[in-house]
Formats: structure tokens, sequence, C-alpha cells
């Protein structure tokens, strides 16, 4: 099913760029102090903006009348009402949770352990997998179990880039509403089932990653 | 030395990567929207913003959400008061409970409003003989609002709780004050803080809801339809550009709200 594909693409894609944007937002002084707070709440913006409206700025800048849109469409690449599309805008939505997941887990470490690692000669790519992984390695978990969620459960922004075409672009989200809409209540039920089903277990996920975070 | 300067060039590749990906993401698109609504001139804009239907939309919402919120913030104090300072069997399920709209997709939220209050549901029935229309009238986004933003409160106002010093309250009593006044004068006053940015982020949230209300407003112009669903329905009739203009003004709203929210956690953490 679509879901899952784009559920697996937006996770990897979000735990990468939001573990290494947090970094920067926290560690580096190479950006500016007003810069950094700029930053900071730009990483924000996606949970004030509801999901229809993040739909429908990647129909705007990339739809077929767009500039950027039938370029893309020249090269026979699709964007809009497939699949990148909708990984996109679940990309967009779900990119808050990883950052604000892991910033205050780095925040409280501090950098101490880090230069010290950097003192006695370690590379920073070693400095990161023994020293920082390790501390953050909850808050990441977390911040994963939630996007998943996110990312499983996103409707409106899907529904608006993705023209909802059966079969090819179609999510498990846009599917009940579609059933809902036919007044075909049965059929959404069973997909609502198993999508409540997964939460479910997404919740329990959850707990265990916040009490072993608090562990730490 | 080689090395050395290898490790900064890769650095700075990846420093260059994740800001661009960034810039790309988030403020490209944000960007794009204020200058597509905006494309044709200031008239335009004007004119599908004054479009009737589409002012009742956003009066609705803003109305249905500041309820929300309202009721929200009452409700959703009682809730974290009653988790943190109660020890019940069943806590620590409520507890991880309240988390269960975050986890549940929007859309099968409306689905369970439906089933659950819906024409031929149990309650719908009895609710319809009092004279109450629940499902596809206002009452019923209220509901789906509520339940979207329920943990918002209760999860700012969870810490707080936590951390008032329980010797405060102790002084309090031992210097007369009743349980009432104690409250009022002692307790509120650190809570207050949480209740506030938990209800703005719940109002902004409410704002946008779409996922649940679409399923159970009914969608009619100019009683049920709600900004979300009234944006969505202008991109479906092709009307990109009416879509962007009533897409703005809930932006601009949200954007304030956000900043408000980090404005006053700001002042809290230099304190």
């Amino acid at each position: 099913m679509m879901t899952v594909i784009i559920v697996i693409i937006v996770t990897a894609i979000n735990t990468v760029f939001g573990v290494m944007l947090a970094l920067y937002l926290v560690r580096a002084d190479w950006i500016g102090q007003k810069l950094k707070r700029l930053l900071n709440s730009l990483v924000d913006l996606p949970f004030a903006v509801s999901p229809v409206i993040g739909g429908l700025m990647i129909v705007l800048l990339l739809g077929p009348n767009t500039v950027i849109g039938a370029l893309l469409e020249g090269a026979g690449f699709k964007v809009v009402y497939a699949l990148p599309g909708m990984t996109l805008a679940t990309l967009f939505v779900t990119f808050p949770i990883m950052v604000r997941e892991v910033m205050p887990v780095l925040q409280e470490i501090g950098a101490q352990q880090e230069e010290a690692a950097s003192t006695l000669g370690a590379y920073p790519w070693y400095t990161f997998w023994r020293v920082t992984w390790p501390s953050i390695r909850w808050g990441v978990i977390y911040g994963v179990v939630l996007t998943v969620a996110r990312s499983l459960g996103e409707f409106g922004a899907v529904l608006v880039v993705s023209g909802n075409i059966i079969n090819k672009t179609q999510t498990a989200t846009t599917l009940v509403y579609q059933d809902v809409e036919n007044f075909n209540v049965a059929a959404a039920n069973g997909v609502a089932l198993v999508l409540a089903a997964f939460s479910a277990l997404l919740l329990l996920m959850m707990e265990w990653a916040k009490k072993r975070k608090e562990v730490h | 030395m080689n090395v050395r300067l290898n490790s900064r060039w890769w650095s700075f590749g990846f420093r260059s990567a994740i800001m661009l990906y960034f810039v790309i993401l988030i403020v490209l698109p944000i960007t794009g929207i204020y200058v597509q609504s905006f494309s044709l001139g200031l008239r335009p804009f004007w004119d599908s913003v004054s479009n009737p239907l589409a002012w009742k939309a956003v009066l609705l919402t803003l109305k249905l959400a500041v309820i929300a919120t309202i009721l929200n913030m009452a409700l959703g104090t009682m809730v974290g008061w009653v988790l943190v300072r109660y020890r019940f069997p069943g806590r620590r399920l409520l507890n991880s409970l309240v988390d269960l709209p975050f986890a549940l997709p929007t859309a099968v939220t409306g689905l369970m409003i439906l089933l659950l209050l819906g024409p031929g549901s149990f309650v719908g029935e009895w609710a319809g003989k009092a004279g109450i229309d629940i499902v596809f009238h206002e009452p019923a986004i209220v509901i789906a609002m509520l339940f979207v933003t329920f943990p918002f409160v209760i999860r700012a106002v969870q810490p707080l709780l936590e951390e008032i010093d329980a010797s405060e309250e102790e002084a309090a009593y031992t210097l007369g004050a009743s349980k009432a006044r104690t409250f009022f004068r002692v307790i509120f006053p650190s809570m207050l803080p949480g209740i506030l940015s938990g209800a703005m982020l719940a109002f902004s949230r409410a704002l946008a809801e779409f996922g649940a209300v679409v399923l159970i407003a009914g969608n009619i112009p100019g009683k049920t339809l709600v900004a979300s669903v009234y944006i969505f329905g202008e991109i479906e009739s092709d009307n990109p550009q009416g879509a962007a203009a009533v897409s703005i003004i809930l932006l601009t709203l949200s954007f304030a709200i956000l900043w408000i929210v980090n404005y006053v956690q700001g002042r809290r953490t230099n304190r």
C-alpha cells in the first residue's frame, strides 16, 4: 500500500535530517545567535500550518501549471498527484517532530563530553557515534515513533496533493474518507480498525520509549 | 593536514545540504503561498476574502475553535490535576491514553465520532429525539476539535504541577488558608503559563483541523463549512488563488499564536 511506502521514506529522511538539524541548532557556533533563534522558530512552522494549506503550497509550487512542475513533467517526472508529491507533503508536516524531540536532550547533556572527545583527538564522526549517539538514542527513537504515527495518520495534506486516484495514489486515510463519502461505512470501518489498531500499537511503543528516555 | 582539509570540506558540504533542505522544504512553500495569493494584485485577493462564504467559513472556524479551546482549558486542567495529584489504579493507563489523539489518524477520529453519534447510533437517535442535532452540525465540529486538541493543555500543565513545591502549599494551609483559597492563590498562578501556552497550541491546532472535521461537519456552505474544508473545496474546484487567500488569513493567525507562545515560553525560561 502507498501508506507503507510513504511512512518508510518519510521516517528515514526526517530522522537523518531532523537529528542533523537539531545538532546544528544546538551545537554549531558558525551560525549567529540571532540566525539560530530565527531558524529555531522556523522549525515550528509546519505545526502552525494547517495540513490542507501545506498540501496547497506543494500544489502551487510544483503543480503542472508552474515553472518547476512543467520542467519536471517535461523530464518525465510527475510530482503532484503522484508519490513524490505525497511524500513531500508528509515530510513537510512531520518535519518538526524529530527536531523538537532531539533538541532538548542535546541541550541537557551539554557539550562537555563531546569537547573532551575531540580534545582527545577523536574525529567528528567518531565523536558522534561513540559519545553523542548513545545519549540521544531514546529521544531519537521516541521521535521516530511519533513521526511514524503522524505520517500514518496524515490526511489533509495528502488528500490535496494526491488527487486521490483509486489504486494509484490512495492512502489508507484517504480511503477511509472516500468510503464514508460513498456511504460505504462498513468498508471504512475495516480500514479504520486496522489504522486504529496500529496507532494503539504505536502508543504502546511511545510509552515504552518515553520510559527508556527518562532512565537516561 | 590532508585529512583535516578533507573533513572540513565534508562538514561544509553537510551544513549546506542540511540548510538547503530546510529552506526548500519549509521556507520556500510558505513564501510561495504568500506570493501566490497576491499574484493578481490586491483586488482579487480582497474579492476572494470578502466572498461571504469565505468570511462565514473563517468566522465559524474561529468561533468553534474558541469554544473548543475554552472547554479544553477547563477539562485539560482538571485531568492534568487528577493525573498528577491522585494515585489510583489505572492511572498509568489513563496517562498514556491521553496521547491517543496524537497517535490516531484524524480521519479515523472523524469516522469514530460519526459512528458513535451519527444517525442510527444510540446516542444520535436519543439526541435527535431531544431535538439536538449533533452530527453534520456545529456540536459535532466542536467535539472533533476537542478530541484532537485534548492532549495539549494536559501535557503543558503536568510538568508544571509536578514542579510545584509541596511546601508552598503546606505553608498556605498552615497559615490558615482554605482549600479553595490555596488553589487560586498558590497553585493556580504557577499553572497558568502552562494552561495558556497549551490553550494557544490547542487553538491553532483546532483552527487547522481538517481530517476529523471534514467527515462529520456536513460541509454546508455558510453553515457548517469550516475554513480548512473551504480551502480544500476551492482547490478541488480549481481556484488556487482563492484557496491561497483564505489560507493566508489562517496562516497569519497561526503564526501570531505561535509567536506569542514562543514569547511567553522565552520569558518563562529567562526568569
